[in-house]
């Protein structure tokens, strides 16, 4: 039997009245963005937004709850955004979305931080006995977002993230899983030598914690390649994209390599309004499982593909109640 | 191919003082007067007495000043700096059957755009821009120039809930807009512009784009311009095919940039008309004559005077108002005095830029 689990790769949209209010605070232009000291008016914005979005995904019946990201300005680039060694350039574009983010320049030495460590203490303390899920981009994608002016190599600067994102990791209240998210593996793959170091960085973050780490990948099916570097990697799963993916790439990716013992499901899809009926969640579900002849797991992620922010407010709370009803019930797989 | 350019003469001033002709036009958005704004918010605020009626009339009051400050600066054709407007795509879908409104989504920090669905067919209803037209027109003693946004960006920038494709989407729209066009020329329209900022970033998608302008210009006389205009991307991923797009002059954003992307039009022959930015609206210093001159010959590397149009780069909405004004009228003086240098055949055709050493 495998169970099902929902949950979400977090970075949710602000509630309408909190984009509203923080636009107000903190303004419109690039220096106005989020920059890790920001003072107690914001705070308690935020404190009071990530209330309710943590109240949603309780309500909703998630299994696993996610701080939802409403800080992260500069969306997976935030990290090293509010970094004190870390200055920011141009608004530039979010892979190939309508979307913008702050250049995060690294200028220094990548230290401790802290700063996503401090929204999931702040997370943890609204939970009862619900399971945290701490969520991080990917070291790859993390540097593949940024511009080194520090490290100078590319596979030092690679080094450098996944012990930045370690040392981040190590400092964060109990969780129950960690979401690495790493849409640059398909989007601007790895060349190669930086290919097999990937699993290395990877790996590096994943062996600071306990919780079960899930690599997220999304926008379509990873390089044959790069996947099989990929599965060296030492994570409980990987997740693939199985809305806006090549579908069939993917699905020959795992039954040719195989994959972990539990798989993250990207069914839902966080880039258009239509909401998806649960039945036919469970239904690509069940599919998806159906085609991966060469396993069976323990646990299935059911997740939306990407990020929640691209969908109005409404819509995105509308998601999760779909993802969780579609996961109510363990899911019988014949072998 | 291009489509008949000819029509370009009929906007020549009456007793235009040189023999030759350089078509001055702007891209569309202007900076909206600050009471405007402040009349926007009191429309939406449910506790103040001012209505829609008196919105309207703010509009109204809006595009007649604008409208005659584009013909104070001298431009041979205007637009009502789009005052009635406040994005551009959520105002079409507004307007379209088929469309609904679930609230912001964010594009960058706190920016956010009202994002619409398309959750049934698309479908004409009233029409869209014909009595804006035909007020505008009023005002006016110049033609008008009229912006609408093109089908693929109206597409690409909703979220698709109805259509199998983003390109069935499309080209539904794009008979839409071509109803539209046969309206606003029923009503007078002679400079229509087709605005795709989407291209630009998805450039891979140019033979839908040019689907949608077959479809968009079906049935629409020769005498009315077409123009389309498309912005900061990578023009070398749409030339040489837009040389296919059935238009009459593409109008490009060129000056930000430097003109560097300027020799990607040059090979092989550019067959429509250029309509070239020659000013940067992303800097609020202004011009002058003599730079705006440098960079108007730019255009003239790529095609000979008589299909070479002169525009800003985009919408100046985000400028100060008054800086807005200055670029333009320096553009329309340095458009006269690179006319008036041709007809005394002081500009090298073969060579109108000095090459660098």
């Amino acid at each position: 039997m495998t169970e099902l689990v929902s949950t979400t790769p977090g970075l949710y949209p602000l509630p309408d009245w909190a984009k509203q209010e923080l636009s107000d605070l903190k303004g419109h232009q690039k220096h106005d963005l989020i920059s890790g000291n920001e003072g107690a008016d914001i705070v308690s914005a935020y404190d009071r937004a990530r209330e309710e979005v943590v109240s949603e995904q309780t309500d909703a019946g998630l299994d696993r709850v996610v701080e939802a990201q409403l800080r992260w300005d500069d969306m997976l680039a935030h990290p090293l955004t509010v970094h004190e060694n870390v200055e920011t350039g141009g608004i530039v574009r979010y892979y190939d979305n309508n979307n913008f983010y702050r250049d995060p320049q690294v200028r220094g030495e990548l230290t401790f931080s802290g700063d996503v460590a401090a929204e999931l203490d702040a997370t943890a303390d609204l939970l009862g006995d619900e399971s945290l899920q701490a969520v991080l981009p990917g070291p790859y994608s993390l540097s593949d977002l940024a511009t080194d002016e520090h490290y100078g190599d590319e596979a030092d600067f690679l080094g450098a993230v996944s012990e930045f994102l370690a040392g981040e990791v190590d400092a964060f209240p109990d969780h129950e899983t960690l979401f690495l998210l790493e849409p640059s593996l398909v989007f601007s793959p790895p060349g190669e030598d930086v290919d097999e170091r990937v699993a290395e960085a990877i790996s590096a973050v994943s062996d600071a914690t306990d919780a079960d780490v899930v690599v997220h990948t999304y926008w379509g099916a990873l390089d044959e390649k790069v996947y099989a570097h990929l599965m060296d990697a030492d994570v409980e799963a990987i997740g693939f994209d199985f809305v806006a993916g090549d579908r069939d790439q993917t699905l020959y990716n795992i039954n040719e390599y195989g994959t972990k013992d539990d798989i993250a499901l990207g069914l839902v899809d966080g880039q258009n309004t239509l909401v998806e009926d649960p039945d036919t969640v469970r239904e690509r579900v069940e599919w998806t499982l159906d085609n991966v002849q060469s396993q069976t797991f323990d646990t299935a992620y059911v997740t939306s593909n990407t990020e929640l922010f691209y969908l109005p407010e409404n819509r995105a709370t509308e998601k999760l109640a779909a993802l969780a009803a579609a996961t109510e019930d363990e899911l019988e797989v014949e072998a | 191919m291009s489509r008949d350019a000819e029509n370009r003469e009929q906007f020549r001033p009456e007793g235009h003082e040189n023999e030759h002709f350089l078509l001055t036009t702007v891209v569309g958005s202007y900076p909206k007067p600050k009471w405007l704004n402040r009349a926007n918010d009191l429309a939406e605020d449910p506790d103040s007495k001012f209505t829609q009626e008196h919105l309207h009339e703010a509009h109204d009051d809006a595009c007649r000043v604008i409208t005659r400050e584009h013909e104070r600066s001298g431009l041979d054709t205007v637009v009502d700096g789009e005052m009635r407007r406040e994005e551009m795509v959520e105002y079409f879908a507004h307007r379209i059957p088929g469309y609904e409104f679930n609230g912001p989504v964010k594009v960058w920090g706190h920016n956010y755009f009202d994002k619409p669905s398309v959750v049934g067919e698309v479908e004409y209803d009233e029409p869209w821009l014909v009595d804006e037209f035909e007020f505008t027109s009023d005002v006016a003693s110049k033609p008008v120039k009229v912006p609408i946004t093109g089908p693929y960006t109206l597409a690409s920038w909703s979220f698709n809930e109805h259509y199998d494709s983003e390109a069935d989407l499309a080209y539904a729209l794009a008979d839409l807009v071509n109803e539209e066009i046969e309206k606003l020329v029923e009503a007078g329209a002679t400079y229509i512009q087709i605005d795709e900022p989407a291209l630009a970033t998805t450039p891979d998608d140019h033979a839908i784009v040019g689907e949608c302008l077959e479809r968009i210009v079906a049935g629409i006389s020769d005498e009315v311009r077409i123009g389309l205009h498309v912005c900061y991307g990578d023009y070398s991923r749409i030339y040489p095919e837009l040389n296919d797009y059935p238009i009459d002059e593409f109008d490009v954003e060129l000056c930000n940039g430097g003109y560097e992307q300027i020799d990607v039009f040059t090979d092989p022959e550019f067959e429509p008309d250029l309509a070239l930015g020659v000013l940067d609206v992303h800097t609020t210093e202004v011009e002058t004559v003599e730079e705006i001159k440098e960079n108007i010959k730019q255009g003239l590397k790529v095609v000979p005077p008589e299909k070479l149009t002169v525009s800003p780069d985009c919408g100046v909405k985000l400028l100060p108002r008054e800086v807005a004004y200055q670029k333009t009228e320096n553009m329309v003086k340095a458009a006269r005095e690179v006319e008036a240098e041709l007809d005394a055949g002081e500009i090298d055709l073969d060579a109108p830029v000095p090459q660098a050493d």
